[in-house]
């Protein structure tokens, strides 16, 4: 192989080829963007449909995805979006989209379906950043178990350690509080809601 | 398939396999490898970031000038890095979503850089892929293997499938941070003695 004479590092070679090579990255990363933005939004949505359908227990007959609507929790702070499952018109159980800000590794959002009673039917975490193998845990059926059937507005709706009654994901008490910090928001935004109907 | 290139493409499989041997890229190492499949996904991410930074690094050293390469390779990198995280999210989501921050970090992995430092800025083109692909081979089997081992003793299944059923005690402690270091000690103690004592 014959040796190949590199470029002087002269300050204008430098700035050039510093600029070319960004310039280049950002077009083609703008181009990648462009064209997965539309998959990317369609496995969020079909995970958010299927989520949907995994935390509703009673039967419905519509389509909750497109009949959403947006409920606000009650300190006005922030807004989640409410999905109606309906059996012949008539509402039969909730989804919530809801979200934790106190999580391990950031935002954790997750969809809790409840009883119109506010009784919990299930929930799924859809989007987090736990660290894998721990607090990615948090959609294991033996930690998930524990929250059907509980209504936040009657039981102590906190982990063990805190003097509740949900046993927390070993070694991930911060991730299980998460969930348990955004299924409390939703219940919140869902009784104001009921309330103010 | 001439003697350097064979070299070039075995290399990174055992002799200078990058986590057994040269100890490199220990965050992701450790981090993902609490299952089998977590290390095989983050293994061949891996595998193709380097090839695809290989080739570019390759393709362009003579136009860069040697005060400025660090941060021409690290951008080269990191666009690599982001197109193979948007692609995985939009066509392989439940494997995007169990690695989660492990993929934007490939960027800093002391491999992608070390191989185009050390390899891509000095030779051609197909030798730089034939080093990417025996490197990034290299780093998918010692990850998985290590995903195997924790998977095994953690969680008591295999690649996933649980043999000793849902209720019982295992060794939990495999599948968190201190487990991580132990079981990657106990297969770099295993190579040595097994792998590298028959030279």
């Amino acid at each position: 192989m014959t040796k190949q004479k590199k470029m002087p590092s002269t300050l204008a070679n430098m700035v050039i080829v510093l600029v070319i090579v960004a310039g280049l990255s950002a077009l083609v990363l703008g181009f990648v963007h462009q064209i997965t933005l539309k998959p990317i939004k369609e496995a969020k949505n079909a995970k958010e449909l299927e989520a949907i359908t995994d935390v509703i227990y009673t039967e419905f007959d519509n389509n909750p995805f497109e009949e959403k609507t947006i409920i606000t929790t009650p300190d006005n702070r922030y807004k989640l979006r409410l999905y109606p499952a309906r059996k012949d018109g008539k509402i039969t159980s909730v989804a919530i989209k809801t979200f934790s800000n106190k999580a391990f590794g950031g935002k954790m959002e997750l969809i809790v379906g409840f009883f119109l009673d506010g009784t919990i039917s299930g929930y799924k975490v859809i989007q987090h950043s736990e660290t894998p193998g721990l607090g990615s845990k948090v959609n294991d059926r033996k930690f998930h178990d524990q929250f059907q059937g509980i209504n936040p507005g009657k039981n102590i709706f906190k982990v063990k350690q805190d003097g509740g009654e949900i046993d927390a994901v070993t070694a991930a008490t911060i991730s299980s509080r998460a969930v348990i910090d955004a299924i409390q928001r939703a219940f919140n935004a869902y009784s104001k809601f009921n309330t103010g109907n | 398939m001439d003697k350097t290139s064979f070299n070039n493409l075995t290399r990174g499989i055992i002799r200078e396999n990058p986590t057994f041997v040269m100890l490199l890229g220990m965050c992701p190492t450790l981090g993902v490898t609490t299952s089998a499949v977590n290390g095989l996904g983050m293994g061949i991410a891996t595998l193709f970031v380097l090839i695809l930074s290989n080739i570019a690094i390759s393709a362009v050293k003579s136009l860069i000038p040697d005060m400025v390469r660090i941060p021409c390779y690290i951008v080269i990198i990191a666009s690599f890095v982001t197109v193979v995280d948007l692609l995985m999210a939009a066509y392989l989501p439940a494997l995007h979503a169990r690695l989660g921050i492990f993929i934007p970090l490939i960027v800093v992995n002391c491999i992608i850089l070390g191989r185009a430092e050390a390899f891509a800025s000095k030779n051609n083109i197909i030798q730089s892929i034939y080093d990417a692909v025996g490197m990034g081979i290299g780093f998918t089997l010692s990850l998985t293997l290590l995903g195997t081992v924790r998977e095994m003793l953690g969680s008591g299944s295999f690649f996933g499938w649980s043999f000793v059923g849902e209720e019982a005690d295992t060794l939990l402690l495999f599948i968190m941070p201190p487990g991580a270091f132990l079981a990657l000690a106990g297969l770099i103690m295993l190579f040595n003695k097994f792998i590298k004592g028959e030279k």
